[in-house]
């Protein structure tokens, strides 16, 4: 037994060594004494040699919460030859002398004291369960965090899954005009790492391709990806178009945002990733049987396959980066706005499209119902976003930035232009950012009107917008050509559901859950799953790139590994005492339990919450080092009445 | 009932990633509050048997503290919601034996509350003096 004064903070309350020599005479207890600081090296020292002297089989430190020394002094114990799982820590400070005062501390002390003892006295040397891994990492999704972090786990030397459900890898990033607050072209920037990532020696590229079910847990996940047929060769695809040409459907675009349109057989856009058409069996007139098949007549290179198939892969992956990215919150929610059905009532990806030198206008700023091009454009910030009531609660986060953006490369393209953006604030907090709505409000002639927009209607060739600029207290009323929505940020459709199947928790809008909102924001509550982009919260691009980055480095660090350790203070079965039940097995959120004639738990597996044990009615599932019997004697330990030091005196 | 300077034992089953973690933010913070309970730390309000509290109310206390995780926040993901179920039915049991089922308290404490862990503590003591002693305690 070991009593810390950590100075003045335990024993400035606690009377020291009245704990130390009530719990010398404590049963079991071969050596008591106190010291100054034991986290110190003298302190550390002092437990070394009481163990090796008294030969020890457990030792308690009354001192801090566990969460500060345990590892500490645990590893002080080893070097002295005894099982680190026999020390335990009685947290006399954060949970004693820091919030009570007087002898009512002492003897609190003394009890918490004595309950870690008898915890002890039920341990057991423990040696923490090894398990080997995979050493491949899955990477979900191919925007610009997916491709960033499936990069630097390659770089790190290790081999990649990049899964992409779309044809191209590029996500959203690609689909950009420019970049805030530089103004960078967008696809300029990204199409070389895109490049990079299609010729990798260690990423294999699946796109076009869905997971579809994961099994296992950190270091060994097994995995089933389904690879959807593209019916084109991309080895033979040349890119000549003449397929597209030829090909009699014409349905939305999906990578113009609905603004332009495609043929069945297509490329998203031309540096698309991997390079090559896909024929997109959904709006062929019919495959099964060939209904058509020009574009395989005018095929010179042969590329199209009509035969091909789908493909299902089974992989073994040692980790899971999960970047499913963001879409927007659907336009046809807003009912105030139109509802979706007025032409000219865009959202902001759509006008990045109008915006981009390679988009539908081909960069020139033309409305989508009659293709003139709009003198009066007013932009809507926070549309659905900030918005408990009706839509979404939380702040989007990138839209401050892109609409200042938006408004800002409007007229340089319309100089005659007017724009009007209707505000709750401007968050512009990032580096540069502020510098940069500054210009758009002050060097740009934009009108900053603080407010909301209550109504959006069609009027004629127009769009009425009607507002009230809080600051003046006047009702605002624009007769618009065009209105940009900065629609709210919501998770990719789909991705909840493929974070269920991982078990990762997502939070109640359905984004990725961090592991702690402070210190573990790239990790996933489950072991070797993490997180990326902005499938975890709106992100801007660098936030993105950073934490595809940061999650790619605790990746690696799984991958490279020599072997995984995994606390071994889990449950177990006295086989003897099972009845197979099977009561046990459905408390496990871990899957960690499979019953036969009896039950048995995975120790990988098992996170050691003692959930089932709490449930089993024989006692044949037990929890290591916190058995039934030892709470019964720390409850025990924690009640029984303190002895007065005289009455034992010379006992 | 209530007896003249009667000082409630407590004993109090915290989960570590939560009410526990907030316990030692209550520290950190010094937020001072009764020093009526002593803490036993569990990986999960999950692990709690019932039979513990009706073990601990047997030796000699007078209520007992179960902390847990907000629901949703579970570190194990669920185990604070099979609590919740152990514990309202633990009471309904403890009831019809004619024991108060003010005397055993489920609260969730998340490790950002160390306010709520002392205030929480401070009206389970005064709620349990108002109560008295268990009876029947320290004789069996």
């Amino acid at each position: 037994m070991f009593v810390c004064h950590c100075g003045k903070n335990i024993a400035g309350t606690v009377d020291v060594a009245r704990v130390s020599e009530a719990l010398a005479r404590h049963p079991g207890v071969v050596y008591a004494t106190h010291h100054e600081y034991m986290c110190s090296e003298p302190g550390q020292e002092l437990l070394r040699r009481a163990i090796r002297e008294h030969r020890l089989t457990g030792a308690v430190v009354a001192a801090c919460s566990p969460s500060m020394h345990e590892t500490t002094f645990r590893r002080a114990a080893a070097s002295a030859g005894l099982n680190p799982y026999l020390v335990e820590i009685a947290n006399i400070r954060e949970q004693c002398s820091w919030v009570h005062e007087g002898p009512a501390a002492t003897d609190k002390a003394i009890r918490v004291a004595r309950t870690m003892v008898e915890k002890v006295k039920g341990n057991h040397p423990l040696t923490p369960v090894e398990v080997g891994h995979a050493e491949k990492c899955l990477v979900v999704g191919g925007g610009i965090a997916g491709i960033q972090a499936a990069l630097d786990v390659a770089d790190a030397g290790f081999e990649v899954l990049l899964v992409e459900k779309s044809p191209t890898i590029g996500g959203r990033m690609a689909q950009l005009s420019e970049t805030f607050p530089t103004l960078d072209c967008s696809q300029c920037i990204l199409t070389p790492k895109m490049v990079e990532a299609a010729h990798h020696p260690r990423i294999r590229l699946l796109t076009y391709s869905e997971v579809e079910e994961v099994s296992g847990f950190i270091g060994n996940y097994h995995v089933r990806i389904r690879k959807k047929p593209t019916y084109v060769n991309p080895d033979r695809c040349n890119l000549c178009g003449e397929c597209a040409k030829v090909c009699p459907i014409r349905v939305p675009s999906e990578f113009d945002c609905g603004l332009s349109e495609r043929a069945a057989i297509y490329i998203p856009f031309p540096q698309a990733v991997p390079s090559s058409y896909t024929l997109d069996e959904g709006s062929c007139l019919g495959l099964v049987p060939l209904r058509c098949g020009e574009c395989a007549k005018v095929c010179e290179p042969r590329a199209i396959d009509f035969d091909m198939h789908e493909e299902l892969l089974e992989e073994d992956v040692g980790a899971i980066i999960l970047a499913t990215g963001y879409e927007l919150y659907p336009k046809e929610a807003m009912a105030e706005y139109g509802h979706g059905t007025v032409p000219d009532v865009i959202d902001g990806l759509q006008f990045e499209r109008i915006l981009s030198a390679s988009g539908p206008t081909r960069g020139e700023v033309r409305r989508p119902s009659d293709g003139r091009v709009p003198k009066e454009v007013v932009f809507i910030q926070c549309s659905g976003s900030r918005d408990p009531e009706l839509h979404k609660p939380y702040c989007s986060k990138i839209c401050c930035m892109y609409t200042a953006k938006h408004a800002l490369l409007f007229r340089h393209a319309v100089p005659d232009g007017k724009a009007y953006v209707f505000y709750i604030d401007i968050r512009a907090g990032g580096k540069g950012y502020e510098e940069f709505v500054n210009r758009a409000m002050e060097e740009e002639g934009i009108l900053y009107l603080r407010g909301k927009v209550a109504k959006v209607f069609r009027d004629g060739d127009k769009v009425m917008v009607w507002g009230v600029d809080t600051l003046t207290g006047k009702r605002v009323e624009v007769a618009a050509d065009l209105v940009v929505l900065a629609q709210a940020v919501v998770p990719t459709t789909g991705a909840p559901e493929l974070a269920r199947k991982l078990r990762a928790a997502v939070d109640a809008h359905g984004f990725l859950q961090e592991a702690h909102p402070k210190l573990r924001p790239l990790e996933a509550l489950t072991g070797g799953i993490f997180l990326a982009g902005a499938a975890h919260a709106p992100k801007d691009i660098p936030e993105a790139v950073a934490q595809g980055s940061g999650a790619a480095a605790k990746a690696v660090a799984i991958l490279s590994a020599p072997v995984l350790t995994h606390s071994p203070e889990v449950a177990e079965v006295d086989e003897a005492l099972c009845s197979g039940c099977r009561i046990c097995a459905p408390q496990c959120p871990y899957t960690a339990i499979t019953v036969d004639e009896v039950a048995h738990v995975n120790e990988i597996l098992c996170e050691g919450c003692g959930t089932c044990v709490a449930a089993c009615p024989s006692g044949a599932m037990t929890m290591r080092n916190l058995s039934d019997v030892q709470v019964q004697s720390m409850i025990r330990a924690a009640l029984s009445e303190v002895p007065e030091p005289a009455e034992v005196k010379g006992g | 009932m209530a007896e003249a300077g009667f000082e409630p034992r407590i004993v109090a089953f915290l989960c570590r990633w939560c009410a526990g973690a907030g316990a030692d933010l209550a520290g950190t913070s010094r937020l001072q509050y009764p020093p009526n309970a002593i803490p036993i730390r569990v990986n999960c309000s999950g692990r709690v048997e019932p039979s513990w509290v009706v073990d601990a109310l047997r030796s000699g206390a007078d209520g007992v503290l179960i902390g847990g995780c907000h629901p949703g926040d579970c570190h194990y993901m669920v185990g604070n919601y099979k609590a919740r179920r152990r514990v309202y039915l633990l009471r309904k049991v403890l009831e019809e034996l004619g024991v108060e089922p003010e005397r055993v308290r489920l609260e969730w404490v998340s490790a950002t509350e160390g306010a709520r862990f002392a205030r929480v503590m401070t009206e389970f003591v005064e709620e349990l003096r108002r109560l008295g002693p268990l009876q029947g305690n320290g004789q069996g």
